[in-house]
């Protein structure tokens, strides 16, 4: 980070997101927000609470319901030398803006050497563990991580989501910001039936009012341990967390925080460590980022592993509504993978 | 940045659209002009779409506000049809409350009403025949009801439970019926247009005799699927039936961010060479004529209309959704074209066809019937109690025949329920 300066207060996560979003407003004329309910009433998750009233209509405003539309004039706003930041409702309403992200935003540079760049960040929820059946649960990250030009963050705290949001809007290339919507409120451990903790419990809520930024490509190393590394990122960072801690198992944890670029030396200094690794997202399985960090891991550390790479994954079927917690990369699954990772 | 401010021209300014009212400030309808019913012309159903364009700028009306059916757009139909037509928008609306309050009660995680906009629906499957395909959007429940789908099969799907058609994989309310002619209803806004051109082709193409339907809001006009789906009709002059429902909100954006300040979403027909009407959503008989005008021209092979069905969202968007945030607490109150089931009831009693009592007693009866489909459909569970499908079949129907990967993670997620509960759990949640 590049500073961070008094006063903080405990905010959950979209209060964190709320907050990189006024101070880059405050901090840059340039920087305008717009999506589906993002102006008058703030966002469906209230997100955007407070922007148009603050920043006026031509920063803050709603939009027609189109996601190719949405992303479209964000290519054009920045192309005139705005600093948008769209919001795509869902991560799961995505894929009608394809077009625009992936042949047009994440290329206007290097289609134009250097020309025009597209400092664009797109914000969508995403994510499941909400009963939002197939249209409101998905994580289509490794959609996006397999383009070129195309950078993808994951937060896991307010704190966290507040200084990589800050330091993806200054970013000038274009970022895919996906907010994991089940810890907007507070971090989970995985267990759906137990009751839900708030983040004023947990440390990462206490967010500095200013600006701060937390470097795009580094991962953070959230807990220290010699036995086995853990490597995730969103949600699963705090149910991998607790699943550790109940397996008594002496393990890192690595908050990846960003996909796209990677923090590979964080990963390959742990692994070599440990010599075991267990990588966990909710995304479904086939093709997941899981896949690409396995394939990087044993290229850098194949003569230091004790044991093969597990994944721990969503299944590879769409998200289903009333079966959400045994599709869900819980505890359980969690633990069958350490404990095969560990008895080898 | 490089710019040309300060040349001596004046400077551009960006228009963003504003409702009326926002909340604390008075309901205002004043932009609307109601047209008297019975005054819009009804041209033939094979007329040129050139020759049509002022249909989509007046609003087609039968009812007026002495309970009369008046003008040339007056279906004439029977008593018993009037009733049975009260009776489903009725019975759609008991079926919504009684949902709504599960839903608070915690018996399932969503749900969306109709509320105020059923004689869309009701009125349009009335007009269409039994074996015509519908692709829905989320807020035509009034198609199932109207075709007799059974109350219990359709709470099953809300509680998402062991007796769901559906085997708990939808969000509630997002039905699918084959047998009921009612395309699966997807949460992506306005997939389902091109889709129903395509229906429409497949059938024209084959010399069949059944037209489709499909259903979106004003606000997902904005979407490309529409455009693609008004293109596809026009070009192939697809026997079909594009209705946008104009309830006037999408969540908190009212119509004028789809473009509604500018001109109607009738009008969107024009430029694609396409009939266009524009008709009072809230008056039945209006929308059922519409409707029979539209399928006459599409079964005549004279291609497809667009319906903007001019109405208001009476209720929220959803469950997780409240207005009062974002618009005037007394536009239901004011809105002028009334209340579908209110103005259908008062015809009928006007004719001398219905009384108070009767309506009464019906409501009763609707209510009753309702209350006892979701006890049957309760005793297949409720969400998240355990009473759903079994855990295998979250696998299936992935692909035709399960490919190993989806074996071996099904194995994976027996042996973790196992773990969890070692008699199997297949009565946890």
């Amino acid at each position: 980070m590049t500073d961070t300066p008094a006063p903080s207060r405990r905010m959950n996560m979209i209060e964190a997101i709320n907050s990189a979003m006024d101070v880059a407003m405050t901090r840059d004329a340039d920087v305008v927000v717009f999506g589906e309910d993002v102006g008058f009433f703030g966002g469906v998750f209230r997100a955007t609470a407070g922007l148009q009233q603050k920043f006026g209509k031509t920063r803050s405003f709603d939009t027609p319901i189109t996601e190719c539309g949405i992303i479209g004039v964000a290519v054009g706003m920045a192309a005139y030398g705005l600093r948008p930041i769209p919001e795509i409702q869902f991560a799961d309403y995505i894929y009608p803006a394809l077009d625009q992200l992936v042949s047009e935003a994440a290329r206007i540079r290097y289609r134009s050497a250097g020309q025009w760049h597209m400092p664009i960040t797109v914000r969508s929820p995403f994510g499941g563990g909400i009963f939002g059946g197939q249209t409101h649960s998905q994580s289509p990250e490794s959609i996006f991580t397999h383009v070129s030009g195309l950078k993808t963050v994951i937060p896991s705290t307010p704190y966290d989501a507040k200084g990589l949001l800050l330091a993806a809007i200054e970013d000038n290339d274009p970022v895919l910001f996906f907010e994991p919507k089940r810890i907007y409120n507070g971090p989970f451990d995985g267990h759906y039936d137990r009751p839900v903790q708030p983040w004023a419990k947990h440390p990462a809520s206490e967010v500095p009012e200013g600006h701060y930024t937390i470097p795009l490509g580094k991962a953070a190393l959230v807990r220290e341990g010699q036995d086995l590394t853990v490597i995730t990122y969103g949600t699963m960072v705090h149910v991998g967390l607790a699943a550790v801690e109940e397996l008594g198992v002496d393990a890192d944890v690595i908050d990846l925080r960003t996909l796209v670029p990677l923090d590979i030396d964080t990963i390959e200094a742990s692994v070599k460590k440990t010599g075991r690794c267990v990588i966990i997202h909710e995304a479904t399985r086939t093709s997941g980022f899981g896949a690409e960090l396995a394939a990087q891991i044993q290229e850098r550390c194949f003569y230091h592993l004790e044991a093969p790479i597990e994944r721990v994954t969503g299944f590879d079927t769409p998200y289903p509504h009333s079966l959400e917690w045994a599709y869900f990369p819980g505890p359980i699954r969690i633990g069958m993978a350490i404990e095969k990772v560990m008895k080898d | 940045m490089n710019d040309s401010r300060g040349r001596n021209r004046p400077p551009l300014s960006l228009h963003i659209p504003e409702p009326p009212a926002r909340p604390g400030e008075e309901a205002d309808f004043s932009h609307i002009q109601v047209t008297p019913a019975g005054v819009a012309p009804r041209p033939d159903s094979f007329a040129a779409a050139h020759d049509l364009r002022e249909m989509a700028f007046g609003l087609v009306r039968v009812l007026d506000d002495a309970g009369q059916a008046v003008g040339p757009w007056d279906p004439r139909l029977s008593p018993d049809a009037l009733r049975t037509m009260l009776r489903d928008m009725a019975l759609t609306r008991a079926f919504d409350d009684r949902m709504f309050r599960a839903q608070r009660q915690g018996k399932t995680s969503f749900y969306m009403k109709c509320t105020g906009e059923e004689a869309v629906a009701v009125a349009q499957t009335h007009a269409l025949d039994r074996e015509d395909m519908c692709f829905p959007s989320y807020r035509q429940q009034g198609i199932l009801i109207t075709r007799g789908h059974p109350l219990v099969g359709m709470i099953n799907q809300i509680y998402s439970n062991k007796g769901d058609a559906l085997k708990g994989r939808q969000l509630p309310i997002m039905y699918s019926s084959p047998e009921y002619g009612f395309f699966t209803v997807s949460g992506n806004l306005t997939t389902q247009l091109p889709q129903a051109v395509g229906w429409a082709m497949a059938s024209a193409s084959k010399g069949d005799s059944r037209i489709a339907a499909a259903w979106c809001g004003e606000g997902s006009t904005a979407e490309g699927d529409f455009h693609a789906a008004m293109t596809f009709a026009t070009v192939y002059r697809a026997p079909v039936i594009i209705n946008v429902v104009n309830n006037q909100w999408a969540i908190s954006s009212f119509a004028g961010f789809a473009g509604g300040e500018a001109t109607t979403f009738a009008a969107r027909a024009i430029g694609y060479g396409i009939a266009g009407l524009r008709v009072d959503g809230n008056d039945a008989l209006a929308v059922y004529a519409a409707t029979a005008w539209a399928a006459e021209r599409a079964r005549t092979n004279n291609g497809p209309t667009l319906i903007e069905h001019f109405t208001y969202r009476a209720e929220g968007h959803s469950t997780s959704d409240d207005p009062s945030a974002y618009r005037s607490a007394d536009e239901g109150v004011k809105w002028p074209l009334g209340d579908p089931i209110a103005r259908l009831k008062a015809h009928l009693i006007t004719i001398g066809e219905w009384d108070e009592d009767r309506h009464v007693a019906m409501d009763l009866e609707l209510a009753e019937s309702v209350k006892v489909a979701q006890k049957d459909a309760e005793k297949n569970g409720i969400l998240g109690h355990g009473l759903h499908q079994p855990f295998e079949t979250m696998f299936e129907d992935v692909f035709e025949k399960m490919p190993q990967h989806l074996k071996e993670q099904q194995a994976q997620m027996r042996a973790e329920r196992m773990r969890k509960w070692p008699d199997g759990g297949q009565g946890q949640k």
